[in-house]
């Protein structure tokens, strides 16, 4: 199932400049892999080795603040990856 | 390698700063005759920038952002091109700890997080690829592909004895724990050392397989004495440690609670001596750098801090002013001539460097953005850039 992610100017490095793509998942940590596999890196800048997402970045599916790799992402809902209202 | 290290016929001095890296270029013959190059990771924090000597000269720089996580940066082209590492270090998940003899309680087994990648060192001459990288939280880590890829060094970031070693992992000091200055030995490739802050020297005689601490002697002020009189053995927060590449029996370290040589003699205890006690009173002999001259074992530079009172970390009596010692820390010189009569900035432990050159070139970086260069042996000081963010790193560099 692809959702659209919407990311915020930290990481257009990474897509090139795209600030919305594509990606498949059902799952934050299904979609990072999927951004991870076309934009080598991106998931670890976003999310811990322990599966959390990092302190100064916030991950959102819909309106709603998802903090895991098993947070879900429903058919249709938008993931969107910014920074954090803090960490400089 | 020792560090710092430097390529041969360096061209640069490479800067890591709180929002981005530049390079300083030479515009001219004078030693004031440089100019900064348009930043790299510009925004990102960078805490180490260092060009391996040996083959290729493979840089490598550590990043991180204020929101994102860390990765390692490398560069094959001199710092024309960089391209992200495929595995950045990043410590075991609680899952790889099944079977693990660590205790249940163990705040490893839960799983810990890297912050910052902050210490980068190339191996030994002998083993071409191989780099090390010590990292906060405290952890160790290798890579065999020339910074490729990293591994964690599992036999000591899992060994037993790290957790009491390192204050049960907790973050003691500004900007966390951390392990800092790998140093390899030049004539034994399995030799290696570790400065833990806060943790104490640790050493290694099988290329990381087992470890010892080496603290003797060293001060602890910020520790009750023990009731039985004796030392503690670790616990201690060395600040910069190197083992001197003109003689590697010869080890010095600059620490929070004074500065230390140590010379190996077989069958002799391993143990520190206090040579900043020959350093001038009102100076005090506590500060972050220690740079060694890389023919010269009995000469070396500091670069004093005011550890008193509520500990500044700022230029003692705000009169900025390298030392220098020609006799292995016997007797002290204070060198300022060309520096600001008064300021008020840091010197961080990897802000100072040499460029390996003969005769040989100094630099060190500034909390406030300002870089200074010496062409003789830190006797006047060259402003070569100012208002730069403030500045984690100096190292030469030798750039296309």
């Amino acid at each position: 199932m692809s959702v659209r992610v919407r990311l915020a100017a930290l990481l257009h490095s990474y897509t090139g400049g795209a600030d919305v793509v594509e990606a498949d998942g059902t799952t934050v940590g299904a979609v990072m892999d999927a951004l991870d596999r076309r934009y080598p890196g991106i998931a670890f800048r976003v999310i811990d080795e322990q599966g959390r997402v990092r302190r100064h970045v916030n991950v959102f599916v819909g309106e709603e603040s998802a903090r895991e790799r098993s947070s879900p992402v429903p058919p249709g809902a938008e993931v969107f990856i910014v920074g954090a209202l803090s960490g400089g | 390698m020792t560090q710092p290290v430097a390529p041969a016929n360096p061209n640069a001095w490479m800067i890591g700063t709180r929002k981005g890296a530049w390079a300083l270029r030479r515009t001219g013959t004078g030693p004031a005759d440089w100019t900064a190059d348009e930043p790299w990771f510009f925004g990102c924090q960078v805490h180490h920038v260092v060009q391996d000597p040996r083959g290729a000269g493979t840089i490598l720089a550590s990043v991180k952002t204020g929101h994102l996580g860390p990765t390692v940066y490398r560069s094959t082209d001199g710092g024309k091109s960089w391209k992200e590492s495929g595995r950045p270090p990043r410590f075991k998940t609680p899952e790889q700890y099944a079977g693990s003899p660590l205790p249940d309680d163990d705040p490893r087994r839960k799983g810990r997080t890297v912050d910052h990648v902050f210490f980068l060192a190339p191996g030994h001459a002998s083993t071409p690829g191989l780099w090390y990288a010590g990292t906060s939280g405290i952890g160790l880590f290798r890579s065999g592909d020339d910074g490729v890829t990293w591994d964690a060094v599992d036999t000591f970031n899992d060994l037993p004895d790290l957790r009491k070693w390192a204050y049960d992992f907790s973050e003691l000091t500004p900007d966390g724990s951390k392990c800092h200055s790998v140093q390899v030995h030049p004539e034994h490739a399995d030799r290696l050392l570790l400065g833990l802050s806060g943790g104490g020297i640790f050493v290694s005689n099988d290329a990381g397989k087992s470890w010892e601490p080496v603290n003797l002697g060293v001060a602890m002020d910020f520790a009750p004495p023990k009731t039985d009189g004796t030392e503690y053995e670790y616990g201690h927060d060395p600040h910069d440690v190197v083992v001197h590449p003109a003689n590697p029996d010869r080890w010095y370290h600059q620490n929070h609670c004074g500065i230390y040589r140590l010379d190996n003699a077989p069958g002799a205890p391993r143990r520190w001596h206090r040579i900043g006690e020959a350093m001038p009173k009102d100076v005090g002999d506590i500060g972050f750098p220690m740079t060694c001259h890389p023919r010269d074992p009995d000469t070396c530079w500091v670069v004093p801090m005011d550890g008193g009172t509520v500990w500044p970390r700022t230029s003692v009596g705000g009169k900025p002013a390298v030392f220098r010692t020609k006799d292995g820390g016997a007797t002290w010189q204070r060198q300022d001539k060309g520096l600001p009569p008064r300021a008020w900035y840091t010197v961080f432990r990897q802000a100072m460097a040499h460029d390996g050159r003969d005769p040989l070139g100094l630099a060190f970086g500034t909390t406030s953005g300002d870089v200074w260069f010496s062409s003789d042996l830190g006797d006047r000081w060259h402003s070569i850039a100012r208002h730069l963010p403030k500045i984690h790193n100096v190292t030469a560099g030798r750039l296309a």
